[in-house]
């Protein structure tokens, strides 16, 4: 029973999954909407972008590191 | 792909997606010790003789009109040096050397990976959190060196008010130790579900009905995978760069 409800939480743990799915959306579609404005500035932030990218992503991670620990830790 | 999975025996193409990343001994089988050749050691050999293939005899003639091979060692070679100056600045330039390994290896693992019936070996945490936590040692005793306690700067922000520091230094302290756990899974996580992506669609192939649809997946699948592996690879060395410039610069 234990085994069944730690899988029931991995996968209410992937809605993180989503969540960062959003967060990735939303950084990306604003740098989208400030390069189209401005398209010249827009190569320099490149980098900008991915450390964005990167640190709103890191927290899908997290949930991603409890559902793997529900599955084969617990 | 399937032919080598576990359960092909069974008739039709039954497989666990999950049997790719299963670390087994390279030639005949037995047991895994920590001297026997194993897949994985066989592919991140690999990886490495690429990395010397393309840089070192890649750039041995210095041709003034370079060859294919040298074009892209050179792009690859200017590419990273450009984003180490951008995020560093003049001071990074002496690890340069490290975040350009860093960065050939993941590359050339991860394409390597996309080859049939290969092994990922970044796909596997045990690599990445290696990788990581090389970087979160070296990064955090190179800032102590360079700057003394002044590093500890880093936790206390001091443009913010003088009551919400010890709050922020604690978010800071906890974000901050935090940093190889997401850096590593991100690359680890990232390339290993793209992996099993592709083989659950595999698994779909062998029902006529959906096949070409599977088949269709599975390439487009293939497409995006090319393009994470080099983007995963990018964003694991500019996160290097960034916890780079903290420990060169601690002040925010």
């Amino acid at each position: 029973m234990e085994g069944e409800l730690a899988h029931i939480g991995a996968g209410l743990a992937a809605i993180g999954s989503g969540a960062a799915a959003i967060g990735v959306g939303n950084v990306a579609g604003n740098f989208l909407a400030g390069a189209l404005r401005n398209p010249s500035a827009a190569a320099g932030q490149t980098a900008t972008l991915f450390i964005g990218i990167a640190f709103a992503e890191a927290l899908g991670i997290f949930s991603f590191l409890v559902a793997l620990l529900l599955m084969f830790a617990v | 792909m399937a032919t080598e999975a576990q359960g092909a025996e069974e008739g039709g193409l039954v497989f666990h997606p999950m049997d790719q990343f299963i670390v087994e001994p390279f030639i005949g089988d037995g047991i895994v010790s920590w001297y026997t050749v194993t897949n994985a050691t066989f592919w991140t050999a690999l990886a490495v003789l690429a990395v010397f293939a393309l840089l070192v005899l890649g750039t041995s003639k210095r041709a003034i009109i370079p060859t294919r091979m040298q074009s892209v060692a050179e792009l690859a070679y200017g590419f990273v040096y450009k984003m180490v100056e951008d995020i560093c600045g003049k001071e990074g330039v002496k690890y340069f050397p490290y975040i350009m390994t860093l960065f050939m290896f993941i590359v050339s693992a991860n394409f390597l990976g996309l080859l049939p019936t290969a092994f990922t070996p970044t796909s596997h945490f045990a690599v990445t959190v290696v990788l990581a936590m090389a970087v979160f040692l070296t990064v955090t005793i190179l800032g102590f060196v360079k700057n003394g306690t002044a590093f500890l700067g880093l936790f206390w922000v001091s443009s913010a008010p003088l009551a919400l520091r010890p709050v922020l230094a604690i978010i800071e302290l906890i974000s901050y130790f935090v940093r190889p756990v997401s850096h590593s899974i991100r690359l680890a996580g990232n390339v290993m579900a793209g992996h099993a992506v592709i083989k659950v669609f595999a698994g779909f192939a062998a029902l006529t009905l959906v096949s070409p649809v599977a088949i269709l997946g599975i390439t487009a699948m293939y497409g995006l995978e090319v393009l994470v592996s080099f983007i995963q690879a990018y964003v694991f060395t500019i996160l290097t760069c960034v916890y780079l410039k903290d420990a060169l610069h601690p002040g925010h």
